[in-house]
């Protein structure tokens, strides 16, 4: 088990990932050490000035028409969860990373990773509800691919989707336009696709009525952009919740970020199951939520029409972006204090006691 | 579930913050034992909020942190092993021992398990019995019930494969040794309401008066730790030092008898050593002569462990409640969640952690974009949810 010596040649940053010779689950965690392994080997191997933007899709042009093009892998476990299924998630995701960009999705492309031995009805179950996540979010899967691994050599069923959409003409949303003042909303309540996930995860089953907020995300920009197209950025807190999407913002921006804890909605079920496993709501994984960063002229109004449809209708203002503390994300807590909040690492893990 | 958000009320926060205010008179230094206290107090800013003249010391109530690093290292080596299923909580994979951690392991081909509950750890076992499944058992009085249980589960079972890796700690000895430090400024101490919970406070009151400190047995929320602390102040103002229990609602003076009776049967006192403090006399647990036989260090006989602490970690003046995390000359700099020198910055519950988390922009000493920690949210590594 003697450790292959790094070779550092190229990279960008001194000694990246100095203490990990090998992949640990965490790299692909969604916090700073996914972060890191894009910035400092896949983004410096594969060059490219789109890639290097790091966005949750790129944007490009085609034949003068600006498009969003963006990628994800679904290897969720189990493929079945209360609110949703592996491929509720494949659709959906493309689809919301495409949204954040201000684009409709129009096609997605859809690889399977497929373990031998599963469950030809298994395979059918997620099938069905990809194509009925499609037709809800309006998007075509245009094209496939199609592999078969080895027993024991994947989880069942693991998807790659990916799509493209058209991005409106004066609609430009990246972190570079955040500047203090943007006010920050968030769409609804937080940490509900990742409760739903740990109350059926196998060693944790617990009893609570939460499903995942899996749900395609471009209605609701949809209704956002026609109050005004001038919204600044756009993120769904996914993997790492709504701390890392903060995080990125805040860093890419160079402006801070303050959020006030006590309006942040969290679900009473969310916040309990959190409080028994000592896990912050703030770090818990979304898939039908996204978080606004807004110029505070068009503030209410966009706060209007998000509560105005079905996927907003718990919309909040969160919180504010400011000169002070560039790049943090610091959070007033509910009793007058403050703390830092911080970008995960990986994800989450219950506590010893 | 609703005891949750009244324990977080900020009305009531503000009424027991003027109580403190109004009665204390003198500068007071006061102990949380318990890592996930001292998480509460700096998640929400608690200390902030104290007059100026109460000070609150970080206690060494953090299992993980204080696990020994050659504890540490021998479960890095039994994991390392071909015919070995590797179980442990979370918020152990990535506490350092000799130069990797066990989420190393694993990715250098080690079967490295998280594990919810010790007893997952021998259904394992049972759906295994080719292999030798290792619990990694370490914690204080709060854990080590149902860890002895498992054990008793497995001897009455039968399952050969299944062992124990122990390292656990009880507290009263530990309060004892940091009373007897020359250096030792705890004036009074929050006692860990889980501790309590399970052992009662029998413990508690010959401690208290033989080194004339309130203990008042504390909880978690934000409203337990300021009535707590409220009750240790109004102590200390009129000169008492009784054993006072504000956590009522979970403790009772006598503990819980199913769980001291399972202790008695699997475990005996011991030495212990604490990471970075060093040997306590009676603060430990082992396996008794009855249970020998599912002692993973008996069972694998580790040898030859070569441990190397960092020179420049200083947790172990952490721990005892000497040095603030803040001011050790590697916090934020040389030692960060992300490359951690001690178990107080990679552990959900270490002081150094909670201070890197929380406080970073107080402190001013740690660049905002350094890289980010978790602690209260380690990594879920084995789980993706996306």
């Amino acid at each position: 088990m003697s450790d292959t010596a790094l070779d550092v040649t190229g990279w960008t940053c001194p000694a990246p990932l100095r203490d990990r010779p090998r992949v640990v689950m965490g790299h692909g965690g969604g916090g700073a050490l996914s972060a890191e392994l894009v910035q400092h080997l896949f983004a410096p191997a594969f060059g490219g000035d789109v890639l290097a933007q790091l966005g949750d899709s790129a944007a490009v042009s085609l034949g003068g028409v600006r498009l969003a093009f963006s990628t994800d892998s679904y290897v969720v476990r189990p493929l079945f969860f209360p609110g949703g299924s592996i491929g509720d998630l494949a659709v959906n995701g493309t689809v919301n990373d495409l949204a954040m960009s201000g684009a409709e999705a129009e096609y997605l492309s859809c690889g399977f990773i497929l373990e031998e031995g599963v469950e030809m009805s298994v395979v059918a179950r997620v099938a069905e509800a990809m194509g009925a996540a499609a037709r809800a979010a309006g998007v075509e899967v245009a094209t496939g691919d199609t592999k078969v691994v080895e027993a024991g050599h994947g989880d069942g069923i693991y998807i790659n989707t990916a799509g493209i959409g058209v991005i409106p003409d004066g609609v430009d949303l990246r972190p570079q336009r955040v500047v203090p003042g943007d006010v920050v909303i968030v769409s609804g309540e937080i940490g509900l696709h990742g409760v739903a996930i740990m109350s059926v995860r196998e060693g944790l089953e617990f009893g609570v009525d939460v499903q995942s907020d899996c749900a395609a995300l471009g209605g609701l920009v949809r209704s956002m952009l026609a109050v005004t197209p001038d919204l600044h950025v756009l993120r769904d807190p996914t993997r790492g919740g709504l701390a890392a999407s903060l995080n990125e913002i805040a860093a890419a921006s160079g402006t801070g970020v303050v959020i006030h804890e006590g309006r942040v909605p969290v679900p009473a079920a969310v916040a309990n199951a959190c409080a028994i496993l000592g896990l912050d709501p703030l770090y818990v994984a979304n898939e039908g939520k996204l978080v606004a960063f807004v110029p505070r002229e068009h503030a209410d109004a966009v706060l209007d029409a998000m509560r105005a449809h079905p996927l907003g209708r718990h919309a909040a203002v969160i919180g504010e972006a400011v000169d002070a503390h560039p790049g943090l994300v610091v959070a007033r807590t509910a009793l007058g204090g403050t703390r830092v909040v911080d970008l995960p690492i990986g994800e989450q893990l219950p506590r010893i006691c | 579930m609703k005891y949750i958000e009244e324990f977080q009320d900020p009305a009531l926060a503000r009424r027991l913050l003027d109580d403190i205010h109004a009665t204390v008179t003198r500068p007071w230094a006061l102990m949380e034992v318990c890592g996930g206290q001292t998480h509460t107090i700096i998640r929400h800013g608690i200390d902030q909020l104290l007059p100026e003249l109460v000070e609150l010391i970080h206690g060494p109530g953090c299992p993980v942190c204080v696990t020994p690093l050659e504890v540490i290292d021998k479960a890095l080596e039994i994991a390392s092993r071909p015919d070995v299923i590797f179980c442990s909580f979370g918020d152990m994979l990535r506490v350092p021992g000799t130069g990797r951690d066990l989420f190393q392991v694993r990715s250098e081909g080690g079967d490295v398990r998280v594990v919810y509950s010790p007893l997952d750890a021998l259904r394992i076992a049972q759906e295994n019995p080719k292999h030798q499944v290792v619990f990694f058992g370490i914690g204080f009085e709060t854990t080590a019930p149902p860890n002895a249980m498992t054990v008793h589960q497995a001897k009455k079972l039968g399952i050969p494969n299944f062992s124990l890796l122990v390292s656990h700690v009880r507290v009263p000895p530990a309060i004892e040794a940091i009373m007897q430090s020359p250096s030792c400024r705890v004036q009074g101490f929050l006692a860990a309401g889980h501790v309590c919970s399970v052992m009662g406070v029998r413990e508690y009151p010959e401690l208290a008066a033989r080194h004339r400190v309130p203990i008042v047995v504390t909880g978690f929320e934000p409203l337990d730790i300021l009535e707590g602390v409220r009750r240790a102040v109004r102590q200390l103002e009129r000169g008492e030092h009784t054993v006072d229990n504000a956590y009522a609602r979970a403790v009772r003076p006598e503990g819980n008898p199913a769980a001291l009776a399972m202790l008695e049967d699997v475990f005996e006192v011991t030495d212990r050593a604490w990471r970075g403090i060093g040997v306590i006399p009676d603060s430990g647990w082992r396996l008794s002569e009855r249970y020998r036989d599912f002692d993973a260090e008996h069972r694998f006989s580790v040898t030859g462990i070569n441990t190397r602490e960092p020179a420049e970690c200083r947790s172990g003046e952490v721990l005892q409640g000497l040095l603030k995390p803040h001011e050790c000359e590697a916090f934020g700099t040389l030692c960060t969640p992300r490359s951690p020198l001690g178990a107080t910055m990679v552990s959900s519950e270490g002081a150094c952690a909670a201070y890197y988390l929380y406080r970073r922009l107080e402190l001013g000493t740690v660049p905002a974009a350094a890289t980010a920690p978790t602690a209260a949210s380690a990594p879920l590594e084995a789980s993706p949810v996306v």
